[in-house]
């Protein structure tokens, strides 16, 4: 069976079990539509949580960054994993206690304030438009592949089924979807991974594989190896730092911090029963990432100096054009690869120097899908990655705009303008805005401001300098008032939005940007990417001095604020 | 001092001490002492890279875990626990 048609039968048989979870899992009421009912185990809550965490930037695109800039890329490993200790040991077992159904419903009750919770609506959007936008170009990307039509194309298709898909289910069907995700695509990342590590080094376990030397006979080191392969081309060494390390430090912690604030993963920890659970489950979360994200530095790796050896089989002789194999064909009908021919020789030259270098354009985002085939491993393993890559989009697709309509339907909506909503208009409201919201990052999705891991690293960003440390304050800083996390968090996010307009172009729309986006235009060398945790230091300490400024919050919320400190009388949540 | 208050002191002392480790085997082994550690290596693994890369996700599990139990014993032994 040729790969096409396998890749449609593997692709078809994980969608149909997931549109038949989600339709016999399908919402009745808003309180099943957001958070399940509360009734998910923490093991398998840890699970749909790791789906929904891991997206397109996990999958598709984070080992590309890792293959393609070494060292440098683990930010994007400890920053998307630490920030479960901050998550499980400063916000989840206590906005588990507060016990309601979204974030920004905390913020408004906690600083005891409508206009806080408009803000913390206005915050919450930014952040998960954003990163929706980063996962459209990884469904895009997806699509394109499996359809073998362009970009553009494969992009409609992706947004026309997160619609359908999203707007069908609400929590409950995307919890138990998630989990069935989550099985899919640790399967489609791992089973290639093990397959390479094998055959390059005989070990099976990639974690291993990675720290071992090749079977090749030469008894090199992978590492070692890849390192003398990429300097005597030019490139700088794969295990050495290439950026600044303010710039790593920052980064790290601005996605870590992002992670502890982003909406649709705090949303998973009002799910679980108990406030002994939200810690477990947190703790779970993570040991279902790790197996993805520890196995990652091995597919980076391994796929670059599979990538590498391809292009250059012999030192100092290059892949003939005409002899390219099909996987290089396939990927320059989607436009993501470009070869150039600039020599003449008919010969495919990768090197460092841009004069020279003929492979003009290699998009990080397909490495992780072209990797079983450069590896040349069977058809079905190609089919199962594209299926998992799919899955990983659209289940954090389906998580981020849940996200986003629950904070306008049922924050904005029914909780600021229209009290008198019913549920079913409470639901179209979520759904409206769910269609919006898709259409809007599918188009921003078309000229993204990056690769898909970047754009995420931005939406995080923007959820480290606004939500964080509102939600943190409130609950360790009982002195925090009103005025304070407003001002706070407007200024958080206000001075991150601007920073990275200023180098993204305004909206990420092309052309409008202020200044080139290069390190030596950067202020203190700090890229927008990272710029989120400055932004958090900012919300913070303009939080603080303003609260300490200004009068003291009320009597009873200081009596919240103890309460949400001890787990005792944690009972179901507070009915709407 | 009330109980809610000393259990709230003691929980903070835990979340302290688990942050500590947490910014030194990211922060520190992985980022600012990746260098010198690089000199350091556990098979074909630099130390630094593999903190990096490896090593500091395991730590987080491990420390969540560690954090989760250590909490449901603070929970029993002030008696704040949920029934």
């Amino acid at each position: 069976m040729d790969l096409k048609t396998l890749t449609f039968i593997v692709v078809g048989a994980t969608f149909a079990l997931y549109f038949f979870i989600a339709i016999r899992s399908r919402a009745s009421s808003t309180g099943e539509f957001y958070v399940a009912g509360k009734g998910v185990p923490p093991v398998l809550n840890g699970m749909a949580t790791a789906a929904d965490w891991m997206s397109a930037a996990s999958f598709i695109s984070m080992a590309g960054l890792i293959a393609f800039k070494g060292y440098d890329a683990s930010v994007y490993l400890m920053g998307w994993t630490g920030g479960y200790v901050l998550l499980a040991m400063l916000l989840a077992p206590y906005l588990r206690k507060y016990g309601k159904y979204t974030v920004p419903e905390f913020i408004g009750d906690r600083y005891y304030s409508q206009t806080a919770r408009i803000t913390a609506v206005i915050c919450l959007i930014v952040a998960s438009l954003t990163y929706v936008i980063g996962q459209m170009k990884g469904i895009g990307v997806a699509f394109s592949r499996f359809l073998e039509v362009d970009f553009a194309t494969g992009l409609y298709a992706g947004m026309a089924i997160v619609f359908v898909y999203a707007v069908l289910g609400g929590m409950k069907g995307v919890t138990y979807t998630q989990i069935a995700q989550y099985c899919v695509l640790i399967f489609a990342y791992t089973v290639p991974a093990i397959f390479i590590s094998l055959h390059l080094t005989g070990n099976p376990i990639p974690q291993i594989g990675l720290g071992s030397t090749l079977s090749d006979g030469s008894g090199m080191y992978v590492l070692d190896k890849l390192d003398k392969v990429l300097t005597d081309l030019g490139f700088g060494a794969y295990t050495a730092q290439k950026g600044s390390t303010i710039n790593m430090f920052l980064l790290t912690l601005s996605l870590m911090i992002g992670t502890a604030g982003l909406p649709h993963v705090i949303m998973r920890f009002f799910t679980v029963p108990k406030v002994k659970d939200a810690r477990s489950s947190t703790g779970w979360a993570l040991v279902f990432i790790a197996i993805l994200y520890t196995t990652a530095p091995a597919v980076g790796a391994m796929a670059r100096l599979n990538l590498m050896h391809t292009i250059q089989p012999e030192p100092g002789k290059w892949l003939k054009y005409e002899d390219r194999p099909s996987w290089f064909k396939n990927w320059e009908k989607t436009g993501l690869l470009k070869f150039e021919d600039k020599n003449g020789d008919g010969r495919i030259q990768y090197v460092a120097d841009k004069k020279t270098n003929e492979m003009v354009k290699v998009d990080r985002d397909i490495m992780v899908l072209a990797n079983p085939e450069i590896a040349n491993l069977p058809n079905w393993v190609i089919a199962l990655v594209a299926a998992g890559g799919i899955a990983a989009a659209l289940s954090t697709a389906a998580g981020l705009l849940l996200a986003i309509s629950s904070a306008i339907s049922h924050d904005l909506m029914k909780g600021v303008f229209m009290p008198d909503l019913t549920e079913k208009g409470e639901l179209l409201a979520g759904r409206i805005a769910m269609a919006g919201a898709i259409i809007v990052a599918g188009y921003l999705g078309l000229n993204p401001p990056g690769f898909a891991a970047q754009v995420v690293a931005l939406a995080f960003g923007l959820a480290a300098s606004s939500i964080f440390p509102a939600l943190m304050l409130g609950i360790f800083h009982k002195r925090a008032n009103r005025t304070g996390a407003v001002v706070g968090m407007l200024s958080g996010l206000g001075i991150t939005l601007i920073y990275i307009f200023w180098f993204k172009g305004w909206f990420f729309i092309k052309g409008t940007a202020m200044a080139p986006n290069t390190p030596d235009h950067w202020f203190l060398g700090i890229s927008p990417e990272a710029f989120g945790a400055v932004g958090a230091l900012v919300n913070f300490v303009v939080a603080s001095v303003i609260s300490n400024m200004t009068e003291p919050p009320p009597e009873h919320i200081q009596h919240l604020v103890e309460d949400i400190r001890v787990p005792a009388g944690a009972g179901a949540p507070v009915d709407h | 001092m009330s109980n809610a208050a000393a259990y709230w002191k003691a929980n903070l002392r835990l979340v302290i001490g688990c942050l500590i480790v947490w910014f030194i085997v990211s922060y520190g082994f992985g980022i600012l002492l990746a260098g010198p550690l690089n000199n350091i290596r556990i098979g074909g693994y630099q130390l630094g890279f593999w903190f990096a890369q490896q090593g500091s996700i395991y730590t987080f599990v491990a420390l969540i875990f560690f954090y989760a139990s250590r909490m449901n014993k603070l929970d029993q032994e002030y008696n704040v626990q949920e029934d």
